[in-house]
């Protein structure tokens, strides 16, 4: 019987953390993800697990740490977010590059500069070719379930690669939400017990990690790296349709809302998809044909998936929470519509960068998204597809006194 | 049993030949000395801040290390190895593991004084069951011997070379040991490879085998920063200590120990002609003065430190 409760989705996280009952949990303070190595730390000082928690003096140690604990041969996971997350740069391609599949948590909040706590995408974007695996969760529920999940996945012998359990910073990690938490024992169970191929501490062999890699071998090693990558896919179905015998939830490359005969759709990353679904709800009343996709898994990329899955659509947005700095859009925007090049549908594909540093996003700020959309498919005109929605334009008079009245 | 460097040099090397270290360079045989002072049933896991020791020894396909050995990058050796041995510590509580482990972390000066020192000090803040080595050569040598923060005064490197305006390096080093030890660890020391290698066998095996955290700052020629002779590694080790350049000493659980007085202390100019790096400033009385008054008065705090007479 599933336990329900009313949890914040870093508790929640951390629950599944104290079930699972890693080796090792190194971790260092940062807004809004530090919630988790502290609920953590109080199971590991009320003796309910069996894990060192290292309570480093950075980042970047916090990842060394990490990956020293799995190369050893141990469980370890820690969590992050935005400036934190930066730090570690270094190490995330060495810990992926390395085929360490450890879990991390990524509580997305904006980079610095300015500094800004809230969320946004920009630390999940910037990391998003170093090798690491990337869940992408709307809620607490999402949150709980992808980080079991992502153990199984990064473990399997054909990935063997870290994996990233992304949800939004405050409005996932801080908000309470009624969810089913599984039983201890069924948690154990999933997850079972890490048994490495090679690694450190066995007696029986001993391992060397990390070496000096020139050109006659980087290149191919690189490429396994790569391989691994694409095996993450079937492998990520596998333990997902696992997961759902067990409790009932299914979790697929990407969920499909209202999606069958939807004439415009936005794709989108994390919480605000919930938003969408309320706003397509309303839009179904009158009549129009709106749906979402919200990408679950975004590395690796489900490119043909999502292709197949746009194909019959008229007008697509795409919804960046993070902006490109290539003068084109952002990173999302630009893989889908490199993704729809491979088949014969040309729906017109328009960008969105949204939400920055916590901009809240409303319903009617999504409505003018989809309004756009039903205007492109009247007039067949898109215009420039790099578009901003919820930002205050200093030439625009209307959306000058629109904020000006929210403000009052 | 009293050290005698015949019995201990036929234990079986962990840091076997064939690795690609150059003629003359004092890191292999002050590694091998360290690794030598673990009891022979005792595993081990080493490693090793990116820089000489680390790129000349795991080449891939190949590893001079018996141990399992770990590399990641070049300023978190210390939080690599704590993470492994926190790993340890929970596998053996959970009974997943029974054999006796080691845990050795090695770093150039530049991956210990400089880029590494954080996370240095935050592993030996937590107190993990780890040694730190420092092998200080004086500059990143790796990387074609640029000034670090241990170069000594005056010294010619590749940034900060001896121009026509600028006499080399203009700051004094840095005193590691001493900040170390105001960690407030169980064991800090400053050896180097001399004579038959008693006194760096003696301190690691003291390293290794206090419980906690210890750091060692172990001297290490390097023949192409320093400009010697490869010949003439153990000599230049021996006026280094005798000169006071490197005074050997151990601070056990805050307690500052002399491990050796010379008893003729020598003059600093014989440490500073014996290399090539040093050659700009002979002829300039006024540096070699400095450079002595420096020499006399960090000898004299620590003689101090130590309890001992000046």
């Amino acid at each position: 019987m599933a336990i329900r409760d009313k949890l914040s989705g870093n508790e929640a996280v951390a629950v599944a953390m104290r079930q699972i009952n890693p080796d090792v949990v190194a971790a260092f303070p940062i807004t809004p993800s530090t919630e988790v190595p502290q609920y953590f730390s109080s199971y590991v000082a009320d003796g309910l697990v069996d894990t060192e928690f290292v309570a480093v003096e950075s980042e970047h140690s916090a990842m060394s740490a990490c990956i020293g604990a799995q190369a050893a041969g141990g469980r370890a996971m820690t969590a992050t977010s935005s400036a934190g997350l930066a730090l570690m740069w270094e190490m995330l391609y060495i810990a992926a590059s390395s085929r360490l599949p450890m879990v991390m948590s990524l509580v997305t909040r904006a980079l610095s500069g300015p500094i800004n706590i809230h969320n946004d995408h920009s630390d999940a974007m910037g990391c998003r070719d170093s090798g690491w695996i990337q869940l992408f969760g709307e809620n607490n529920q999402e949150a709980y379930d992808n980080f079991i999940m992502a153990l199984r996945v990064g473990e399997h012998k054909d990935v063997q690669l870290p994996v990233l359990n992304c949800y939004d910073g405050f409005i996932t990690s801080h908000s309470v939400e009624n969810m089913e938490l599984l039983e201890d024992n069924l948690v154990k169970d999933f997850v079972g017990e890490y048994k490495p191929q090679h690694y450190m501490l066995n007696s029986k062999q001993q391992i060397a990690v990390g070496p000096l890699d020139l050109p006659p071998h980087y290149f191919e090693h690189k490429r396994l790296q790569a391989e691994a990558m694409r095996n993450a896919k079937n492998v990520i179905l596998e333990v997902s349709a696992e997961f759902e015998k067990m409790t009932g939830r299914k979790y697929g490359l990407f969920e499909e809302y209202r999606m069958e005969d939807a004439e415009i759709a936005m794709v989108i990353l994390g919480s605000t998809a919930g938003t969408a679904k309320y706003v397509i709800d309303e839009l179904r009343e009158k009549g129009v044909k709106a749906g979402l996709i919200k990408i679950r898994v975004f590395r690796p990329f489900p490119a043909e998936e999502l292709a197949a899955a746009l194909s019959h659509c008229k007008a697509i947005a795409i919804m960046d929470k993070a902006d490109g700095f290539n003068a084109k859009g952002g990173a999302l925007f630009n893989e889908i519509r490199s993704a729809m090049y491979d088949g014969d549908a040309r729906p017109a594909i328009v960008n969105y960068i949204y939400g920055l540093g916590g901009r809240d996003v409303r319903t009617n700020d999504l409505e003018k998204v989809y309004d756009a959309l039903a205007e492109i498919v009247a007039t067949g005109v898109v215009g420039d597809p790099y578009r901003y929605v919820g930002v205050i334009d200093a030439n625009d008079v209307a959306v000058q006194a629109e904020a000006a009245a929210a403000r009052e | 049993m009293a050290y005698n460097l015949k019995e201990t040099s036929l234990k079986p090397e962990r840091l076997t030949g064939g690795h690609r270290m150059c003629a003359g360079c004092g890191a292999p045989p002050v590694a091998r000395t360290i690794l030598r002072a673990l009891k022979e049933d005792d595993k081990a896991v080493i490693g090793s801040a990116t820089g000489c020791l680390e790129v000349s020894t795991f080449l891939y396909p190949y590893t001079a290390w018996k141990d399992s050995f770990i590399h990641t990058a070049f300023e978190n050796s210390a939080a690599t190895i704590s993470g492994a041995e926190a790993a340890y510590t929970a596998m053996k509580k959970t009974g997943k593991i029974d054999d006796t482990y080691k845990f050795i972390a090695f770093g150039g000066d530049g991956g210990t004084y400089d880029i590494g020192l954080q996370s240095l000090s935050g592993a030996m803040e937590r107190g993990h069951d780890m040694v730190y080595v420092c092998y200080d050569n004086g500059a990143y040598m790796n990387t074609g011997i640029q000034r670090s923060s241990a170069t000594p005064k005056y010294a010619d490197t590749s940034t900060s070379p001896a121009g026509k305006v600028v006499p080399g390096k203009q700051q004094f080093r840095k005193e590691l040991t001493r900040v170390m030890a105001a960690h407030g660890i169980p064991y800090v020391a400053q050896t180097a490879p001399t004579k038959n290698f008693k006194d760096l066998y003696e301190k690691s095996e003291k390293a290794i085998y206090t419980p906690g955290p210890a750091f060692m700052n172990v001297l290490a020629p390097c023949p192409r920063g320093w400009r010697y002779e490869t010949s003439k590694l153990m000599e230049l080790s021996e006026i280094a200590i005798d000169t006071c350049f490197w005074p050997l000493f151990e601070v056990v659980n805050g307690e500052y120990k002399l491990s050796y007085r010379p008893k003729n202390k020598r003059p600093i100019s014989d440490w500073l002609e014996a290399q090539g790096r040093f050659k700009h400033i002979m002829k300039n009385p006024e540096a070699i003065v400095e450079i002595q008054e420096e020499i006399d008065l960090k000898w004299t705090q620590l003689l101090r430190l130590c309890g001992e007479q000046e």
